[in-house]
């Protein structure tokens, strides 16, 4: 059984195809990419596959579920989660709360448990703190658990936001540019977390990524898609080298990366 | 030791107030004042769940308590007490007091379910829309019950006098005030319990970033009609208790201007901490009261310097001149109410040594 | 029968005319500022008595003609209410959006000015109602079998000139640009060499005016002024405003009427008691179905 299988979808803001004919298959493990140009479509898909926006055609089989109608915290409770371009922890509550109430899915009480404090409740609770401290611990974070994101560096906001990511217990990982607005010191540091990440927590990841080096660093597989139309797949190495690929970055002619 | 600290607290703040009440310690007058202090801690802080928390701006409250005030005086005169509409009591007056709480809760549960009307388009939109929605379902349930003839229509509905004078033949001790401080309590327990719990943060989630909550699997819909119901729910039990308090109703009480006095409850003492809408009704219910006595005085030195016509009196309107005024000058230097965001325990850390809240 | 029916629909018409003044208020307010300005049905109540004092004055300064007074009356009440409008712009909401405040708190701040004006009225000026004087004699006027009064007329047109005038000031003027460019971002308007406060300002003049000349139209239509006429009348303006589209002028004149029809429509079917019931019903229903109103779109959120 695959893990995620996108057939043919198309999505369109009024008359713009922002997405036409996409089509994904994942079928667990995998670490892949997804580049394009600026507004190539790429956050729309991810908007689409979390369930924010419905696919005007085609269909999304998220573990042999179609997700077509579900609101993104039941897709998220199906075992996916997302981050955003633009970071969007909750900059009020602690990193610790962060991380808690994205347990949300998992909880198992209700209100009447949480107003009477029922054994239920507080093993939960328990178990969620613990949880918690686990993520944390596994990034590095522990010392900040009790900081408030907003007064965290924007490099530590990313790992922050990640680590959310990961306490919904994802099966598939879906990050939207974790290194946009990186310095290129932190840079390395978040190519080894999401190395790590993959291999300790057996999680498949999917991300979109402009910083080539990260991509050809990470990605065993890369999708670039222009316009809303995949026009090259493959290993990074046929991607650096696909003419289609060059063309839409640069124009024509010359590629130079990094 | 510390477990115990806040109910040995209470116990003897509920001892010392009735029994000051009893012993005629306090007169009537500020028996009175003590309890709208209480019916306006429920009421700001129940506000708060939804305006604080929530982030939300919903500015009917009012109606939610006229729901509950009406709902809860008229099973409690139907059961207890001969009227005109019910005809003979249900039950004998000994009832009162064990069923008064089952009052309350019947006017609680129909002000949370009339707070749907707001809970469910709150789903598709939020912000200045919603304040909207909000301000309309107060003015449509004020209307309503103004229209309905057999409850009084706009003149009001009584008898609940009779329902107190049941329960002070049971046990003459005032009641009321004992049911005022019990409401107070349960209100800051339901309400500290829900959004110190991490299903309760949920909400907080919602207010500070509503997509982010969605995705990482909170269901924002569900959380939002929990906190509408429960903060009408609770504006419902401030209702049953100021019904029952004044032993009449009648819809002029909740007047958007009401809503608009939660508001400013909630505001003063800031978005989001319990503490602090406990702190803000103690400070306006204060202020309104001594405003009624200082005002006189303004008067007598007015008159004194020379400065107003003599045929001119200060009166007690000018309240209500004074307190905006007072409010607008407090936005101007502490814009974020009397606790901003924090509690109490955050400015006195040392205080967290002497309880233990579960 | 259908004599009662015309007659209703110039009611209608003559209701709707007030609330879209008003509304229209709301309207450039929120438009700029993104602020409900819940002062602005007590600055119409000040408009209203305004246009009291200076009638009252100019027909007791001698014997000017009843014309030529309400010709002075129009401008200066405008003008006077405008400064009223400007000044609480300016003496409580500028501080608090300098310093950056929530948002919530200036529409609280707003909240207390309206009651502040509202009881700084009833204390200084007592609780006694005053009659408006009769500027214009009231005349019926026959349009081909139609017998509408004067003041009626009046006041209808006058909400369509006004509407119209708005518009291309809106949409042709250098200043109407920039209000209109305010809304949609306050951070690059400065940037473009635009004095943002200005605009502002020049914002809640407009506005005010608008409610200075609704309270005067409706002294003029419904002679007995209290310190609370515009609290009610202010709040159903908004959700009018709002129903129509926040922001919209259209929204405001379009909301404006449909509330003015619905509630004459509601009284003439159910007993006066029902009127806000059913109107205020009706509201929450559109707004149920279309959230941003009929006119407004939803902001585009980026996610």
């Amino acid at each position: 059984m695959a893990l995620l299988e996108i057939k043919d979808m198309n999505h369109a803001f009024g008359g713009i195809e922002a997405v036409a004919g996409f089509n994904l298959h994942l079928e667990g493990g995998e670490l892949n990419g997804l580049i394009g140009p600026n507004g190539a479509g790429k956050t729309t898909i991810f908007n689409l596959v979390s369930g924010f926006y419905q696919p005007t055609g085609g269909q999304i089989f998220f573990r042999n579920t179609n997700t077509a109608g579900l609101k993104p915290h039941r897709i998220t409770g199906l075992g996916l989660a997302r981050t955003f371009q633009n970071i969007r922890l909750w900059p009020e509550m602690t990193v610790l709360d962060n991380i808690r109430v994205a347990h949300h899915y998992s909880l198992g009480y209700g209100f009447l448990a949480c107003i009477f404090r029922t054994p239920t409740f507080l093993r939960r609770e328990r178990e969620v703190t613990t949880a918690a401290y686990e993520i944390l611990e596994s990034l590095n974070l522990k010392d900040f658990a009790q900081e408030l994101p907003k007064n965290l560096p924007y490099g530590l906001r990313r790992i922050v936001e990640i680590a959310r990511a990961l306490a919904t217990r994802p099966a598939l990982l879906m990050l939207d540019e974790p290194a946009a607005g990186l310095t290129s010191a932190d840079l390395q540091g978040l190519i080894d977390v999401i190395r790590m990440i993959h291999q300790t927590f057996q999680v498949t990841i999917w991300m979109i990524e402009h910083q080539m080096q990260v991509v050809m660093d990470l990605c065993q597989y890369i999708q670039c898609i222009d316009f809303g139309v995949t026009i090259a797949e493959g290993t990074p190495d046929q991607i650096q080298n696909n003419p289609a690929v060059i063309k839409a970055y640069l124009g024509d002619d010359t590629f130079q990366c990094c | 030791m510390k477990q115990f600290s806040i109910p040995a607290v209470l116990t003897v703040t509920l001892v010392t107030l009735v029994g000051i009440s009893l012993g005629e310690g306090i007169n009537l007058y500020w028996q009175d004042v003590i309890m709208f202090m209480g019916i306006n801690i429920i009421l700001s802080a129940s506000l708060n769940l939804v305006n604080g928390y929530m982030g939300e701006f919903s500015c009917g409250h009012a109606g939610f308590m006229a729901v509950g005030a009406y709902v809860s005086s008229l099973v409690s005169v139907a059961l207890f007490t001969q009227s005109s509409l019910f005809g003979a009591p249900i039950l004998s007056s000994g009832w009162a007091v064990p069923l008064f709480p089952l009052c309350l809760l019947a006017g609680m549960a129909a002000a949370a379910i009339s707070g749907l009307l707001v809970a469910i388009p709150s789903f598709k939109t939020r912000g200045d829309y919603l304040a909207i929605i909000t301000i309309a379902a107060s003015f449509i349930i004020k209307s309503a019950i103004e229209n309905i003839k057999p409850i009084g229509g706009a003149r009001g509905f009584m008898g609940m006098g009779q329902v107190t004078a049941a329960m002070s033949g049971t046990a003459d001790l005032p009641w009321m005030m004992f049911w005022v401080f019990l409401g107070v309590v349960f209100t800051i327990w339901i309400l500290r319990r829900f959004v110190s719990s991490t299903y309760g943060k949920g909400i907080l989630a919602i207010s500070q970033d509503e997509i982010a909550a969605e995705i990482m699997s909170v269901n924002t819909n569900k959380m939002k009609i929990v906190a509408f119901m429960l903060s009408s729910g609770l504006a419902g039990l401030a209702g049953g208790l100021f019904a029952h308090k004044l032993g009449y109703v009648n819809p002029g009480s909740f007047t958007i201007l009401k809503s608009t006095e939660c508001l400013v409850m909630v505001y003063l003492g800031g978005m989001g901490s319990l503490s602090g809408s406990v702190l803000s009704a103690v400070v306006y219910t204060l202020m309104l009261e001594i405003l009624r006595f200082v005002i006189p005085w303004i008067n007598d030195l007015l008159r004194w310097a020379q400065l107003i016509p003599t045929d001119y009196q200060v009166t007690q309107i000018w309240k209500w001149v004074l307190i905006p005024l007072l409010l607008v000058l407090l936005m101007q230097f502490r814009p974020e109410g009397i606790m901003g965001r924090h509690e109490l325990a955050d400015y006195f850390p040392w205080i967290k040594k002497f309880y233990r809240f579960r | 029968m259908f004599d009662g029916i015309i007659q209703n629909i110039f009611n209608a018409l003559q209701w709707g005319s007030f609330y879209s003044l008003i509304a229209l208020g709301y309207c450039l307010v929120y438009g700029v500022l993104l602020l409900i300005n819940f002062a602005h049905g007590d600055v119409f109540m000040v408009g209203a008595y305004l246009a009291f004092f200076l009638a009252t004055c100019l027909l007791g300064a001698g014997s000017l003609p009843h014309w030529l007074i309400l010709a002075l009356i129009v401008p200066l009440t405008m003008i006077l209410t405008s400064l009223v409008g400007v000044a609480i712009e300016r003496v409580a909401y500028r501080p608090l959006r300098r310093k950056g405040a929530n948002k919530l708190y200036v529409v609280i701040t707003a909240l207390m000015c309206g009651l502040i004006l509202e009881h700084a009225n009833l204390a200084i000026f007592g609780a006694s109602r005053r009659s408006f004087p009769t500027l214009v004699d009231q005349a019926t006027i026959n349009l081909a079998g139609l017998s509408v009064t004067n003041l009626k007329m009046a006041v209808i047109v006058v909400a369509f000139l006004v509407f119209i005038l708005l518009e291309l000031v809106i949409s042709k003027t250098k200043i109407g640009m920039a209000m209109r460019a305010i809304s949609y971002d306050r951070f690059a308007i400065p940037l473009m060499g635009i004095p943002p406060e200005n605009i502002i300002v020049f914002t809640f003049a407009l506005g005010s005016g608008l409610a200075g000349l609704a309270g005067l139209l409706f002294a003029m239509s419904y002679p007995v002024l209290d310190p609370y006429m515009g609290a009610m009348i202010g709040w159903k303006a908004f959700i009018a405003a709002v129903v129509g589209g926040i922001g919209e002028i259209r929204g405001a004149l379009v909301g404006g009427f449909l509330l003015g029809f619905v509630e004459i429509m509601a009284v003439a079917f159910f007993p006066s008691t029902f009127r806000d019931l059913i109107a205020f019903t009706i509201l929450l229903l559109i707004l149920w179905k279309k959230p941003t109103g009929l006119f407004g779109v939803s902001r585009y959120q980026k996610i």
